[in-house]
């Protein structure tokens, strides 16, 4: 249990998306002018990586890992498919994307309407192929593992960029040079509050 | 299609979706496209040249393809289709880099992979490419990979000359002998944050020579 704690911990504030790694930094920037709707991105973020990390895990260990496809029989022992992954994870995420948003759609039309402009975005976004790609570099051994990794990122995600758009809803009382207003100030808020999430570094359950 | 068939390829009007990327539309600067990978690469130099080459030829050989196909995708699927494409793309660069460049493919990690989903890609493809012949495509695709180049290239040069006192690999502050003075390299530049600030300075120069780019 400690074990899943700590790399849910650690994913949060010591890998962070946004902070540590840069990723979906485009959304990121476009998104955080009010914390509603940056509210409403972050959960979008969780929720698809919620499913498609778990998705491309399996995806990565049963088909596409050297040797991965032993269970076809004896004959398929060699075949090695991993450059097939970036491939294969950008078409799984695609396709869960869409099979989100229509599953939504059906059952939650409220939740559909307060996250739906994004899902299809969501495919886009360098965060969940991101994660997935981290997913496989670190090599997680099983899919709870994995699951809790792809929460985790998305919950970093959402903290930052609700945090971002906090600010920025203040910063419009205040004085800002004319040339660095906008996306100039919002480069280097960030990047403060990057420093701030350094403080997190090695910290361990 | 004729009448336009006939203007020179090096036309005013070719040149300048090459040159526009460089300064007035800059893909990071002022699309605000890309940043995700621009960031995490810019250490040292070597990656950051490495990857604005690997940026330049998937945007502009994606921007061919999708421009030669533009009249055959199906408006529904098409963000589906510029992503196979650009995958394939990619994959052909990771396998490049992981064959002749091992170490820097090593250091890249996960940011070779990230083209497919990079901004400027995505975005070029979706508001250029599909519009467009392919000969302009190619051009644009040239010109906002070299005006991301630009940015990274300037972002490294600083974080290694202040980070680790080198310029691609060579130490020059050492040769200096500034070291002997009581300089310091500062180590916080290296980390994460200081890209992000170097960012925000970098349009702050930009914007205030350029005062048409300025934000309400």
């Amino acid at each position: 249990m400690e074990h899943y704690l700590n790399i849910f911990i650690k994913s949060i504030f010591v890998d962070n998306m946004i902070f540590a790694f840069f990723l979906g930094m485009c959304s990121f920037l476009a998104v955080s002018k009010n914390v509603k709707t940056a509210m409403g991105l972050g959960v979008a973020v969780i929720f698809v990586l919620l499913i498609t990390v778990p998705v491309n895990f399996l995806v990565e260990k049963y088909l596409l890992r050297k040797g991965a496809l032993i269970w076809l029989g004896e004959g398929f022992a060699d075949v090695d498919l991993s450059f097939l992954t970036f491939m294969i994870f950008i078409a799984v995420i695609a396709a869960m994307t869409q099979l989100v948003e229509m599953v939504v759609e059906k059952f939650s039309p409220p939740l559909y309407n307060s996250l739906g402009i994004f899902l299809p975005l969501i495919a886009v976004n360098c965060a969940i192929l991101g994660a997935a790609l981290f997913m496989q570099e670190r090599e997680y051994e099983n899919v709870l593992e994995a699951t809790v990794f792809g929460v985790g990122s998305g919950v970093g995600w959402m903290l930052a960029i609700v945090g971002l758009a906090a600010i920025r809803e203040k910063m419009r009382y205040s004085n800002v040079p004319g040339p660095l207003k906008g996306l100039g100030i919002t480069f280097i808020l960030t990047g403060l509050m990057a420093i701030a999430f350094m403080g997190f570094m090695g910290i361990k359950i | 299609m004729s009448d336009q068939e006939k203007e020179p390829m090096f036309s005013a009007k070719n040149f300048k979706f090459f040159t526009a990327p460089l300064a007035d539309n800059n893909p990071i600067t002022v699309q605000v496209l890309g940043i995700c990978s621009a960031l995490a690469v810019t250490v040292k130099l070597k990656p950051a040249i490495v990857m604005a080459l690997s940026v330049t030829i998937v945007v502009a050989v994606s921007n061919v393809v999708i421009a030669a196909m533009r009249k055959y995708i199906p408006d529904r699927i098409r963000i589906i289709v510029q992503l196979v494409v650009a995958a394939t793309m990619v994959i052909l660069v990771d396998q490049f880099l992981k064959a002749f460049v091992f170490d820097v493919s090593k250091q890249l990690s996960v940011f070779v992979g990230l083209i497919i989903t990079n901004c400027i890609l995505m975005g070029r493809l979706e508001a250029f490419a599909m519009a467009n012949k392919p000969w302009p495509s190619f051009i644009d695709g040239l010109g906002n990979g070299a005006g991301y180049g630009l940015i990274l290239v300037i972002v490294a040069f600083i974080r290694e000359l202040l980070g680790s006192g080198t310029i691609y690999g060579y130490p020059v502050i050492e040769k200096l002998g500034v070291y002997k003075a009581g300089y310091e390299n500062n180590g916080l530049i290296i980390l994460p944050p200081m890209a992000l600030i170097l960012v925000g300075l970098i349009i702050w120069v930009h914007r205030s020579r350029n005062n048409s780019l300025i934000e309400k």
